[in-house]
């Protein structure tokens, strides 16, 4: 509905910031303006509708290696003042960070741009239609979800001299259809507003809904799955979070060992925000660029998540995998592709003698991180397989169940054809995955208990 | 700022809007984390700006700006409106919002200590001692120190003649020991995992003695990387508050907001498995389950003088002696409802829509002690502190994981064991309450990060709880 700041003036920010911080110490500045606009829809009408637009000025200052930094979202020259003596003022209070890496010097960025007009510029009265094609396409089901539009420009700056900018924007469009007893889901996500069909996501939604009713129980146990994209996409994030994380390894928090076939064969898995497809900038927090970083080759770990502070401490350069919060938290992968197999869902299914078909994970939490054991349920259409058909749909299943187990060799049947954005549990347009088929997976609990 | 939330109605109002509020916010926020002595981030963030939401017909749009002119407040009270508009593209049923009284008032809460006034070198010195202390245990190897505090100044105005001021402060620490082994790694945290939190200033962490309580969690880490597996089966179980708190966060808070009943987040959170025509009616638990949601009591996280809409402060029964008698509403859910607006309804920050959240939605203590319920306990195990946490989107469905467990033997605690999980159904569980400790174990404990709406908003709620027994329930659930 309204762009963000201009370019232009984002430099200006910038430059005014790093001039007041003058020889005081070595400082990073990251300016971001830009919409957040979010339609959302519940009992198939729109119940919250929601608009902001932001700017944001973050510092970075350090003072012989003392470290600070704040932001604020207030532009003024006083506010700016603000900022920057506050900063300064907690670096020097700030004890020694002997980790403190420095800041990136002037490094060049691809400049693809991963913007769409319409996106940004997309007014309520869009977002709605988008809405009304969804409902619609449910035939008179109860319809649940939303359609945002994000559109988001950034500046970056240093001291070294280092200033890049990009700008970015993401559409997503998901939501459930709902029966008196049960949920179908629909999702999709692209940098594109054309890439969104209401009506064809909503018809999805609706199918899963319809053929979902009337499920009844299934005793847990030790079953063979079909997970479809979600699923995986919630597999792969925590692995991403939890073990690919450079400062979980360094930490030895982390199941990760470089070299080491922990995975099956068929699993290949790359954090690349320079593919076509990606949604986001091109640099992460630090200014850095984001790198094509090969996290598994045909089952063996290779390369862990960096940025700057991991990557100085074991002895390698930055992949570009900063994150607000990263110095605490650690790097994580942003731009996950698993590449897709030749096997369609279709025909996964008509494999399996005896097994479960899920169509979505909910509320997965690691109970460690170091074997990736992780508990959660089923949600939005789950259904018993056997003899190669799907014969009833089951209630929602607890699972219990270590990630890296599920994906390790011998484990995985099939790699599915259907890639695509698939939302996982931290959000969208951060997992491009298909459907995967696995010979063990342990669900612990059902409806009963 | 009054005059800027006030501009921000006056311009909805202008655009057609039959119905406006806004909220003009100065929030501050001061966060430091440290690991193993080093303070690895110190971060702080100012936000400001203006939020108006608009009524049109039955439909609702919200706008928010980062701009503080009076221009910008107007024209973002413009688009609030215009954005209710477009929603009727999509419309809904007949919307009324519950009578409230229009207040003008203020409200601030005790602080003998305000925590942004500490000097950032005393509260780095304090992470950095008690970091240091837990790492002296042999075998620590991740010893974690983390400090947040919140600033909020708010200012509400409604077109109905609302004029609310409130200064809002939280503090709160967590610190915590991590031993690693071989395949596991083991974790003990102190006040509670993820910090506690509570709505006062800078005392509360110096009464936390982070130091004190250092080494005991250094000690208990490493000694869980050599305890046995906790036993699986059915077994009676204890809760300590802290983990109690969180099984009434989940499986009780989130289920008796009323947007999730109605419906309204069903496609992210989840909707809830209480249905309005059993208010009433329903067994929840056992008779010794008394919840309230109390929004008054002093220091508690949930805490504050009005919402954000205007709704005073309030304490109101949900459980009572095991039957479900009240949710957590806002204007046009009670409406809907047919209930009196129960003054819970927050946004977080000024640039996120105001939603049903929870206040401090507690358990009323019981007569009985930590001590003696152990001692009355023949086969079971005593679990503390949080380490894992999931329900289904009905919040029927539940496993917890906890830090640490000992088991309980005709009356006594014996050995510690290591990866304590339990699992059931809400209504079962609750129905298996059978001991419940006093009033001197009662504790406000403060979730700061309870997750809800889209976009996401991070809430913070209170839930007091003390220790408690539940019999015959399913544990050891590890994968």
């Amino acid at each position: 509905m309204s762009e963000p700041f201009a370019d232009d003036l984002l430099d200006e920010i910038a430059e005014a910031v790093l001039d007041r911080v003058g020889d005081r110490g070595e400082a990073a500045v990251s300016v971001q303006s830009g919409t957040l606009d979010l339609t959302r829809f519940a009992n198939s009408f729109i119940h919250q509708n929601v608009a902001e637009k932001r700017a944001q000025v973050a510092l970075e200052v350090a003072s012989d290696n003392r470290v600070a930094s704040a932001s604020i979202d207030r532009l003024d020259d006083a506010s700016l003042d603000r900022l920057v003596e506050r900063t300064v003022h907690a670096a020097r209070l700030h004890p020694h960070d002997s980790d403190w890496p420095g800041l990136i010097e002037p490094t060049e960025i691809p400049t693809a741009l991963n913007w769409d007009d319409a996106v940004a510029e997309a007014s309520p009265a869009d977002r709605a239609e988008r809405v009304a094609e969804f409902v619609g396409a449910g035939g008179g089901l109860q319809a649940a979800g939303f359609c945002d539009t994000e559109a988001f420009a950034v500046v970056y700056a240093n001291t070294t001299g280092h200033h890049v900018r990009g700008k970015f924007t993401r559409t997503t469009l998901d939501g459930i259809h709902q029966t008196a007893t049960s949920a179908g889901t629909g999702h999709a996500t692209s940098t594109r507003w054309a890439d969104i069909d209401g009506s064809s996501i909503g018809a999805r939604a609706a199918e899963l809904a319809l053929a979902s009713q009337d499920a009844g129980n299934l005793e847990p146990g030790h079953y063979q799955v079909v997970l479809g994209p979600e699923c995986l996409a919630s597999m792969l994030i925590f692995l991403a979070y939890y073990g690919f994380n450079a400062k979980a390894a360094y930490e030895g928090q982390s199941f990760f060992n470089e070299g080491e076939h922990q995975f099956d064969d068929s699993i290949t898995l790359i954090d690349d925000a320079t593919d076509p497809r990606a949604i986001g900038l091109l640099f992460d927090n630090e200014g850095a660029p984001k790198q094509r970083n090969v996290l598994i080759d045909a089952g063996v770990s290779r390369a862990l998540s960096h940025d700057r502070r991991t990557a100085a401490k074991m002895g390698t350069t930055t992949t570009g995998n900063a994150v607000p919060g990263s110095a605490a938290f650690g790097p994580v992968a942003t731009d996950l592709f698993l590449p897709p197999g030749a096997t369609s869902p279709a025909d996964m299914v008509a494999d399996v003698e005896r097994g479960v078909l899920v169509t979505e994970f909910n509320y997965c939490r690691i109970l460690d991180p170091k074997t990736q054991v992780v508990t959660g349920l089923t949600r939005n259409g789950t259904f018993l397989i056997e003899d190669g058909q799907i014969v009833r749909p089951v209630a929602n299943l607890r699972f219990t169940q270590s990630f890296l187990e599920a994906l390790s060799p011998g484990n995985v049947l099939a790699i599915g054809d259907d890639d695509r954005f698939a939302a996982n549990e931290f959000g969208h347009g951060m997992t491009h995955v298909p459907s995967i088929r696995l010979a063990d997976w342990r669900f612990t609990g059902n409806a009963r208990g | 700022m009054f005059d800027l939330a006030t501009a921000a109605v006056e311009g909805a109002l202008a655009a057609g809007a039959t119905y406006a509020d806004a909220r003009a916010m100065i929030s501050r926020e001061e966060r430091l984390d440290c690991l193993n002595t080093v303070i690895e981030s110190l971060d702080q963030t100012e936000n400001a700006g203006v939020g108006v939401r608009a009524l049109v017909g039955s439909s609702w749009g919200f706008y928010a700006t980062s701009d503080t002119s009076d221009a910008a407040a107007r024209a973002a009270g413009h688009q609030a409106t215009e954005i209710a508009k477009a929603s009727a593209i999509v419309p809904g049923p007949h919307l009324e919002l519950a009578d409230v009284d229009v207040v003008e008032a203020h409200w601030q809460n005790p602080v003998d200590e305000d925590p942004f006034a500490v000097p950032l070198s005393d509260k780095a010195d304090l992470l950095v001692e008690a970091t240091g202390t837990m790492g002296e245990t042999a075998g620590v190897a991740l010893a974690r120190g983390t400090m947040g505090f919140f600033g909020t100044d708010k200012y509400f105005v409604s077109s109905q003649g609302h004029r609310i001021s409130q200064r809002i402060v939280e503090s709160g620490a967590e610190i915590s020991a991590t031993a690693l082994g071989e395949i596991e790694s083991q974790r003990r945290s102190y006040p509670q995992s993820f910090g506690q939190y509570e709505t006062a200033g800078y005392e509360v962490i110096r009464a936390f003695d982070l130091v004190g309580n250092a080494p005991r969690l250094g000690e208990e880490a490493v000694q869980l990387l050599a305890a046995p597996l906790c036993p699986e089966g059915e077994y009676d179980l204890i809760l300590g508050s802290s983990q109690l708190a969180l099984q009434i966060h989940e499986s009780v808070g989130h289920a008796i907001e009323l947007d999730r009943i109605l419906g309204w987040e069903a496609a992210f959170a989840g909707t809830s498995f209480l249905d309005l025509e059993e208010l009433g009616e329903l067994r929840y638990g056992s008779p010794l389950m008394n919840i309230t949601a109390d929004a008054t009591l002093p220091g508690a996280l949930g805490s504050f003088g009005y919402d954000d809409e205007g709704t005073p402060a309030q304490r109101v029964d949900i459980v009572k002696e095991g039957t479900w008698v009240g949710v957590l509403t806002g204007r046009d859910s009670a409406a809907i409802a047919g209930l009196s607006p129960g003054g819970m309804v927050r946004g977080d920050g000024y640039n996120r829509l105001p939603m049903v959240r929870m206040t401090n939605v507690g358990l009323l203590p019981g007569e009985s002690s930590l001590e003696e319920i152990v001692s009355e306990t023949k086969n079971g195990v005593l679990m503390s502190e949080n380490r894992s946490w999931s329900i289904d989107d009905r919040r029927l469905n539940f496993q917890f994981g906890c830090e640490i467990g000992w088991e309980v033997k005709n009356g006594k605690r014996g050995r510690m064991v290591r990866n304590p999980t339990y699992t059931g159904i809400t209504p079962q569980f609750w129905a298996s309450l059978d001991m419940l400790a006093g009033p001197d174990e009662t504790v406000f404990w403060g979730t700061p990060n309870c997750g809800k709406g889209q976009p996401m908003q991070v809430g913070h709620t209170g839930h007091p709880a003390m220790p408690a027994r539940f019999t015959g329930v399913r544990i050891g659930v590890i994968g």
